[in-house]
């Protein structure tokens, strides 16, 4: 059929792929060359598995920078600072301590501690610009989260260098203790929360988000001051495994969005009372409307469950391979199921007119309590086969 | 809805009950509960513990709760049932409606109608009704809804939808739930619970060979679809028979097939922590040509059969172990040699009376941590002690202690040493003997030394000799006098050999006034070390040591080393040391075996409900409307569209479409 008329042409042009710029096919490019090239060096020491997860990986990748074009630049950074210190290390773990680059900046534990201390330092800044409304220390706060989550991708990548340099049969993804986790968590919780702010255009629900994070963090620090949480120790046999790769991250995308919900459910429920009394009040009118966070709350729980639902079937299959049953009511197991049957009941309520608004709020706070019961509190109060990492 | 028919019913209100949204959301969240209970409360553990930590009265009202197995109560298992029912009867319901939403384009609408949705837009224009038409079409098939067009009376309607997987995505997601239910039901213990129920099964309780167990507590391969249990085999050995745990009990459940262990590795990490895990097995089957051999890991089970074979454990499979007996506290020097399993006992019998010797557990490396210093010194973050047993020495009455014996000498600051763990109660720690070793690295200077302590004639001439030479330069000559000092030393030495230091304090408590009794005991001591050094100097010259030389210092060391262990000894318990001499190493590997026939279904139904939840989240389903209307010579046209997720998100959508719609068509 011709074209008989003024539609606009950019409108008509807008297929997904002719949207995308050189840029998209140069980051796409390096992308698929990385993983090649990662691919000729180590495929002797990956399972087929693990070859599947590193492309697959890549795929996602690719895609995630093209949906969301800052992500290219974020990768990028990641990557070139990564491999910098990577090779500053070379084959000598003793490095870390000669070196001046791996010392202060980028070596696991130093990049850790920049992200620590961005982190901390977005959080003031989101909060000053709630209450000053000074646009500029706004967009420093935005810049700090960037940079932190960079770091904290930085840290994790060497990190990962850095238990090769320990021994090649000691090496392991750090997503597999306690320590390493809360860093993934603190980072995801990060991303997703930058999305909505671009997304929604507003940073005022920024000082609630980085307050959960700012809190991970204290715990990370508190962790590694006094526990030697740090310390890189091997896995024991039953961690040794491709799954690890994909439910670890699985996971904290769930755990990160139903943090990022509940403080939003927070900033709802702070605003929701106060602008009852005083409409025109600082709160009131600061903070994004009570629709736009109902939406985000409910994103993010939508995000963070499909994802936890990936994540746990994919925890029942690793079962399945490790102890030989795809579900045998371990108190981590059932505690993801606890959250998701939480968060299932969330999203129906959602669906019945009478319980929106406070109640949903009220519902996703006490949700971040019972997920974080399952992510640290099991592993503190319960025993069973999911018995590492403890504190 | 679809069901207004229905609803005056029985089967009806039924139906509207477990179908309504409450219903589900109540469900949720009692499971949520329940399962709750049962990570808290510790499950399936014996009812002993239950009532030590419960007491009585609540031990009896949670077990009728069936709080000690939530999982398996029927209670649960009903929650369950509802869940999906409840399920089952929502897609029921709302099927026929989704199925009729993804075809039908409601091209009936009407303006009316159109003006009251939250997404609408109206305005005028002069083209042609078909251009528009067309246009609008030819937009919305680009914008990725389907369309449909049709002419009524005054009117023209334009519809458009998309995303009708979304739709498609709810059946996914919540038929995926019941299959996964369905799926795990299968795989689920409740069909032996109600066998149990029936008293078709009764799980044994004794601890018996397996070839004793009563048929009631047996299951053969048909008996049961699906089952989880495990089975210890020690290498070189096979079996057919896995054991269930069942509360109590266990029941046996027979295979199909034999599996063998060939052997059975453990690796270890510098730092001493296991590494990994394997098993050499082979299958014996009568369905195959030749056995199937196959290695086994954590992570890396063998499945054969639909019977699934996991690494889970592993324990020492009746190493043999040989030792050597060493009496203690006399003359004989010789030492017995005796064989022993581990996980075995004997009866031995020594200068105090029969003693059962049982041998508990063998290891072949003992790794520790080094402290700072040792870390400075050796450059190596940990130490390895080498080979220990564990044994429990039970004497004629019952009573008994527990003995760690390391197999090679331990350096200890600087010097070797023998180490023998005591303890009288699993609660304690272990309190360690060290007996030294001499330049030899062997235990003979030792025994040598302990064997001429208990030689009461050697000890008195010894003691005589020293007396003599002592009062010779005194100018001393009274025989007495003589006899009465090496009395009180022979009787020194006897209450040393029989108690140690002890023995000798709580003998002057008894004989001597109080104010006198430091003096004496400083007295005794120098007497006691006279002896002790003298009967030393006798080993060494046995030894063939010059003795006339001053001692060297790794000697004089030894003395007080072994004086520190003679005065241990006492408190020691066995009659006996027993030193590992040698051993053969026997393993055994606790394989997991289950047999989970709803695997596959389960995991479909998981698929089922992932693709579904993406589908149903991701895939916004909408509608578009555009009615053209002919008036006063113009076209009146309504837009208006919906969409069934995100309200936010199709506003903005839907602002872009009616900017360009109605900008190509006024
Ligand atoms: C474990 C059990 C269940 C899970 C995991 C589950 C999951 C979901 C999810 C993720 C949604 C999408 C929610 C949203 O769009 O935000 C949904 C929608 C829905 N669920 Fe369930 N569900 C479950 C049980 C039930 C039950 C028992 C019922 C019956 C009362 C039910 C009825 C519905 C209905 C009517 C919708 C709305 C569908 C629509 O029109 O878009 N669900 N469910």
């Amino acid at each position: 059929m011709s074209v008989p008329n003024e539609y606009m042409h950019d409108e008509m042009q807008s297929s997904f792929f002719k949207q995308l710029n050189l840029f998209d096919w140069i980051f796409a490019v390096l992308l698929v060359a990385g993983s090649i090239f990662a691919y000729q060096k180590y495929s002797h020491l990956m399972d087929g598995y693990e070859v599947g997860i590193l492309f697959f990986t890549a795929a996602s990748l690719i895609a995630l920078g093209w949906l969301w074009k800052p992500m290219r630049a974020l990768m990028f950074y990641i990557a070139v600072l990564s491999l910098f210190a990577i090779n500053l290390y070379g084959a000598d773990l003793a490095a870390a301590e000669n070196n001046f680059f791996l010392k202060y900046l980028f070596s696991g534990q130093s990049a850790t501690m920049w992200m620590s201390a961005l982190f901390v330092m977005a959080t003031m800044a989101y909060f000053i610009e709630l209450f000053t409304g000074n646009a500029f220390t706004g967009k420093v706060a935005v810049a700090m989260t960037w940079s932190a989550t960079a770091m904290g991708f930085i840290g994790l990548l060497v990190r990962w260098r850095e238990t090769y340099l320990h021994g090649a049969d000691i090496g392991y993804i750090p997503v597999s203790n306690l320590y390493e986790v809360f860093i993934l968590f603190a980072i995801i919780t990060a991303l997703i929360y930058l999305y909505y702010e671009k997304k929604y255009e507003t940073r005022s629900m920024g000082a609630f988000v980085l307050l959960v994070i700012t809190a991970a963090i204290a715990f990370l620090l508190w962790y590694h001051f006094e526990r030697d949480a740090a310390e890189i120790k091997p896995l024991v046999p039953a961690l040794q495994s491709y799954w690890m790769k994909i439910h670890v991250p699985a996971n904290f995308v769930g755990y990160g969005a139903f943090a990022l919900a509940a403080m939003i459910g927070v900033a709802y429920l702070i605003k929701d009372s106060v602008v009852k009394r005083n409409p025109n009040g600082l709160v009131a009118s600061r903070l994004p409307s009570l629709d736009m966070m109902d939406d985000v709350m409910h994103k993010s729980i939508a995000l963070g469950f499909a994802f936890f639902t990936i994540a746990t079937v994919l925890g029942a299959m690793w079962a399945a391979e490790a102890w030989g049953g795809y579900w045998s009511w371990d108190p981590k197991e059932t505690w993801a199921l606890i959250v998701w049957l939480n968060y299932a009941a969330w999203l129906h309520m959602r669906l019945m007119k009478g319980l929106r608004g406070p109640i949903l709020a009220w519902w996703a706070v006490i949700g971040l309590f019972v997920t974080l019961f399952a992510f640290v509190g099991v592993n503190m109060f319960l025993s069973g086969l999911h018995s590492y990492g403890e504190l | 809805m679809n069901t207004a028919n229905k609803k005056h019913t029985r089967l009806g209100i039924i139906f509207e009950f477990l179908s309504s949204m409450n219903f589900a959301i109540t469900l949720l969240v009692a499971i949520s509960f329940a399962s709750v209970i049962g990570t808290v409360l510790q499950q399936n553990q014996p009812y002993n513990d239950y009532i030590i930590k419960f007491g009585p009265f609540w031990h009896e009202v949670f077990k009728t709760l069936g709080l000690y197995n939530v999982y398996g109560a029927m209670w649960f298992l009903a929650l369950l049932v509802l869940l999906v029912l409840s399920t089952g009867v929502c897609i029921y319901r709302n099927t026929p409606t989704m199925l009729r939403d993804m075809q039908q384009f409601r091209l009936n609408v009407k303006e009316k109608s159109l003006r009251l949705m939250t997404n609408t837009q109206s305005w005028t224009s002069d083209k042609d009704s078909n251009d528009i038409d067309k246009q609008v079409q030819h937009y919305l098939n680009f914008k990725g809804f389907r369309t449909r067009v049709k002419q009524h009376d005054d009117h023209r309607v334009i519809a458009g939808m998309k995303g009708s997987w979304n739709r498609l995505g709810y059946i996914f997601t919540h038929a995926g739930i019941i299959v996964l239910c369905i799926g795990s039901f299968l795989d689920g213990s409740f069909g032996l619970t109600i066998k149990e129920w029936t008293g078709r099964i009764i799980p044994e309780t004794r601890d018996i060979r397996a070839d004793k167990v009563p048929a009631t507590a047996r299951l053969s391969p048909q008996d049961s679809l699906s089952f989880r249990g495990s089975i210890s085999l020690q290498e070189g050995s096979s079996s057919n028979l896995v054991f269930l745990n069942i509360r109590d009990g266990y029941l046996v459940q027979e295979l199909p097939f034999a599996i063998e262990l060939k052997d059975f590795r453990v690796e270890h990490y510098t730092s001493g922590m296991p590494k990994s895990f394997e098993s050499d097995l082979v299958i014996h089957d009568d369905q195959l040509d030749e056995p199937l051999k196959q290695t086994i890991s954590v992570n890396h089970p063998l499945i054969y059969r639909g019977y699934a074979m996991y690494q889970a454990s592993f324990g020492d499979g009746g190493s043999n172990l040989s030792i050597r007996a060493w009496p203690f506290r006399t003359q004989e020097i010789q030492a017995m040699d005796i064989k022993v399993e581990v996980k075995k006992s004997r009866v031995l019998n020594t200068l105090s009376g029969k003693y059962r010797l049982e041998i508990d557990d063998f290891n072949m490396f003992n790794i520790f941590p080094n402290t700072d210093e040792e870390k400075a010194a050796t450059g190596k973050k940990f130490k390895n002690f080498g080979p220990s047993f564990k044994f429990k020495l039970r004497d004629a009455s019952g009573v008994a202690n527990e003995y760690h014996n390391y197999m090679l000498p331990v350096m200890q600051q600087g010097r070797l040493f023998f180490l023998s763990g005591m303890r009288g109660s699993v609660a304690d720690q272990f309190r360690y003997l060290h007996i030294p070793a001499d330049n030899n690295g062997s235990l003979n200077r030792f025994m040598a030394f302990q064997s001429l302590l208990h030689t009461s004639e050697k000890v008195k001439q010894i003691a005589k000799n020293s007396v003599k030479a002592a009062m010779s330069v005194a100018n001393q000559t009274d025989k007495k006098m003589q006899d009465d000092v090496v009395n009180s030393m022979m009787n020194l030495i006897t209450l040393f050999n029989q108690g140690g230091y002890i023995a000798i304090e709580a003998d002057i408590k008894k004989k001597v006034p109080e104010d006198k009794q430091v003096n004496v005991a400083e007295a005794y001591v120098k007497i006691l070390q006279n002896l002790l050094q003298n009967t030393y100097l006798e080993v060494l010259k046995q030894e063939g040591i010059d003795i006339n030389k001053a001692v060297n210092n790794f000697d004089n060391q030894f003395y007080e080393d072994a004086v520190s262990a003679f005065a241990g000894i006492a408190a020691y318990g066995s009659p006996v040391y027993f030193q590992l001499a040698d051993f053969k190493h026997r393993e055994s590997s606790g394989i997991q075996i289950t047999r989970h026939p709803g695997q596959n279904i389960f995991y479909l139904g998981c698929l089922m409900l992932i693709v579904g939840i993406f589908m149903m989240f991701y895939i916004s389903y909408q509608r578009i409307w555009l009615i053209v209307k002919p008036e006063d010579g113009k076209l009146s046209l309504t837009l208006a569209g919906s969409g069934n997720r995100n309200q936010r998100d199709f506003a903005n959508e839907f602002d872009q479409l009616a900017k360009q719609i109605v900008k190509s068509s006024s």
